[in-house]
């Protein structure tokens, strides 16, 4: 791998370097920027309000024209950690982090062995797991509520971890599987040759190389479990309930109540924008594992 | 140290389908070191990798000191290897590459350490010991390889094309020092490579393969001088050894319309095989250059590379009756076509006429179907 890295600097080119742009070229240049920012604004706008319309009163939060300039508050804020969502954020916290453990420690092996160390029928067994996702979840959602109620585990926050770790997998063993497919076989023949057992080899040569692509992963993943909804709301009612859950409490027979339901929201993304923010340089390394080498 | 023995080792990738490896039988005396040289899916990679423990042994065995390592993993056979793309670990140092294998053997840290530093300084690496693989160039990552197998001192090195990926002039002189380092540390070394110069230059002994099958295993002096078939006399030296598929006579073989005389001995064998056709060899320093219309074969050349030292004329053989541009428009078969090496500035020009006259002592002769030596 490090033996290509350099050669690889070496042939990206800098088209046009070097050259004075052409009139045109610039003009074509600002207008891709403008539309770039356009979009880039068109994206994020609603993000950006649901976050300023949180820190307005009530009545200020849906009015026609809406209104630009107010008094901020934390008012809506209190509400929420007030009205207890707590419970919510700890049964979230625990179910993405369970599943998500889980997922590593079941799809690192399995990914493994459909990369490095081929079993019989790779094929199949990666054709079966990508195909466990075809099915949309609501077909399914019949016979799993059946069958969490029959062994007793509706409103469990275990069912959750379960049922995320299941969501996830098939993902995470394909993600990983092209990580694995970027470290050099002879790695793996050279700490064999080298006296370290396959363990070994894998702990020590293997699993460094592939930590940013295992970061990646893991960021996928838990962005995945802390955003689920549908099984939350169909299997939970209040002891496992999770903050997605917790959101729709917020829309009421008595009326939206619009910024406690945007001091929620923002609540709830947050922690996936925080860890975002510190896995990107990982995130980005993983998820260009292979073309940038 | 160790004697490495295949005994008739053979890989077969899908049964029934022609083995990658044929009942390969070498013996590597403890010490040695044997090239293993072939064109691609000749099979040396294979053998090596076999002897790794990285391929299968499907039929027959292969011995290291005697035991046999058939269902022995790569950990427990006590060898080290050299990978062609060096196989470092990317995220250690070239001191924790280094000292993997001791590590894995169980040694302590200083142990480690004094072993690390001592192999550091036969391959010149001590300042680059707290350096990732990446910050090296090629020769450097290729002396960490080199560092790695020699720290633990193994039974046996193996080296997979170590020099594939290194510059001419860097594989020049690296081919030297591993020489020179095996002679010094006395380990028995197999080495693999595609490259006939660095087989004939590092080796003790060479063993050719083609198809699977051991072709010869000799001293390259031998492999050079009596090649044991026509395979083996067309690979090894460069250029190669001109093959003519040549009428036989009553006094010899007749080339290019030319009678060639050949020993009695020589004679007889043909005659006893009742050939009559047989390959004939002659390497391109056993011809004499005469001007055009001296003794000889005439020829024409086409294209002359001067090397400082030597030239070579590549040219083509003509019938006795000297008409060459007939003989161009034939030239399909190959079979006049000739290399002739000549001293430095030879004055010969293209499109020049010369007379060959082969050296007596520098004929091969092979079987014409099976390539066997007669």
């Amino acid at each position: 791998m490090t033996a290509v890295s350099d050669d690889a600097r070496d042939t990206r080119t800098t088209p046009g370097a070097g050259t004075p742009a052409r009139p045109t070229g610039r003009a074509t240049g600002t207008l891709l920027t403008v539309l770039a920012w356009v979009v880039g604004i068109g994206f994020f706008f609603p993000v950006l309000w649901m976050v300023l319309t949180a820190f307005k009163q009530e009545r200020d939060a849906y009015t026609d024209p809406p209104t630009l300039f107010f008094t901020p508050t934390l008012d809506q804020f209190a509400g929420v950690f007030g009205g207890g969502v707590t419970p919510y954020l700890l049964n979230s916290l625990f179910a993405t982090l369970m599943s998500t453990a889980l997922v590593l420690l079941l799809g690192t092996p399995a990914a493994f062995a459909l990369s490095l160390r081929r079993v019989k029928r790779t094929q199949d067994v990666l054709f079966f797991f990508i195909s466990t996702k075809m099915l949309p979840i609501v077909a399914a959602i019949v016979p799993i509520y059946v069958a969490v109620n029959f062994i007793g585990a509706l409103d469990n926050i275990w069912t959750l971890v379960v049922l995320y770790t299941a969501m996830n997998l098939p993902i995470a063993v394909w993600m990983m599987r092209s990580f694995f497919l970027e470290v050099p076989k002879e790695l793996l023949e050279a700490a064999s040759m080298d006296g370290a057992s396959l363990w070994r080899s894998l702990r020590e040569v293997v699993l460094p190389i592939i930590s940013p692509g295992m970061a990646a992963t893991a960021l996928i993943c838990m962005i995945f479990s802390w955003n689920e909804f549908f099984f939350a709301v169909n299997l939970t009612a209040s002891q496992a309930a999770t903050v997605p859950v917790y959101l729709v409490g917020f829309i009421t027979s008595e009326g939206l109540y619009f910024a406690s339901l945007c001091a929620a929201a923002t609540v709830a993304a947050l922690p996936v924008v925080i860890i975002g923010w510190i896995a990107q340089n990982k995130l980005v390394q993983g998820l260009s594992f292979g073309a940038v080498k | 140290m160790a004697d490495v023995v295949f005994d008739q080792a053979s890989r077969i990738y899908t049964p029934g389908a022609k083995p990658a490896v044929d009942r390969l039988d070498l013996t590597v005396e403890d010490g040695e070191f044997v090239v293993l040289v072939g064109p691609s899916g000749s099979g040396k990679s294979t053998a090596l990798r076999m002897l790794a423990g990285l391929e299968e042994i499907d039929g027959g065995a292969i011995r290291i000191d005697g035991e046999n390592m058939v269902g022995v993993p790569s950990k427990d056979r006590d060898i080290a290897m050299v990978f062609q793309n060096y196989a470092l670990y990317p995220n250690k140092t070239v001191g924790e590459n280094m000292a993997f294998p001791l590590k894995m053997a169980g040694l302590d840290k200083d142990a480690r350490a004094t072993k690390v530093r001592e192999a550091a300084e036969i391959l010149g690496l001590t300042d680059f010991l707290d350096r990732k693989p990446r910050a090296l160039s090629g020769g450097q990552r290729q002396r960490v390889a080199m560092g790695r197998a020699i720290v633990r001192e193994p039974r046996v090195f193996l080296m997979d094309e170590p020099l594939s990926n290194l510059d001419a002039k860097m594989r020049v002189s690296t081919r030297t020092e591993i020489a020179a380092l095996q002679r010094r540390l006395g380990v028995t070394t197999v080495y693999v490579t595609h490259d006939q110069v660095e087989a004939m230059t590092m080796g003790d002994r060479v063993a050719l393969l083609a198809d699977g099958k051991l072709q010869q295993f000799a001293t390259p002096a031998d492999l050079y001088d009596r090649p044991d078939n026509a395979f083996v006399a067309g690979f090894i030296g460069s250029p190669s050894m001109n093959l003519f598929t040549v009428p036989v006579t009553e006094r010899g073989v007749r080339l290019a319309g030319h009678e060639i005389g050949l020993p009695q001995d020589v004679r007889s064998t043909i005659g006893a095989q009742q050939l009559t056709t047989v390959t004939l060899g002659i390497r391109p320093e056993q011809w004499s250059v005469g001007s055009d219309g001296g003794e000889g074969i005439p020829a024409r050349v086409d294209v002359v590379e001067e090397l400082g030292s030597d030239a070579y004329l590549y040219g083509t053989l003509a019938e006795s009756s000297g008409d060459l541009s007939a003989t161009a428009s034939l030239t399909g078969s190959k079979d006049d076509a000739v290399v002739v090496r000549t001293g430095g500035r030879s004055g010969a020009r293209r499109g020049d006429r010369v007379a060959l006259t082969p050296s007596v002592e520098g004929l091969h002769l092979f079987h014409p179907e099976t390539g066997a030596r007669l």
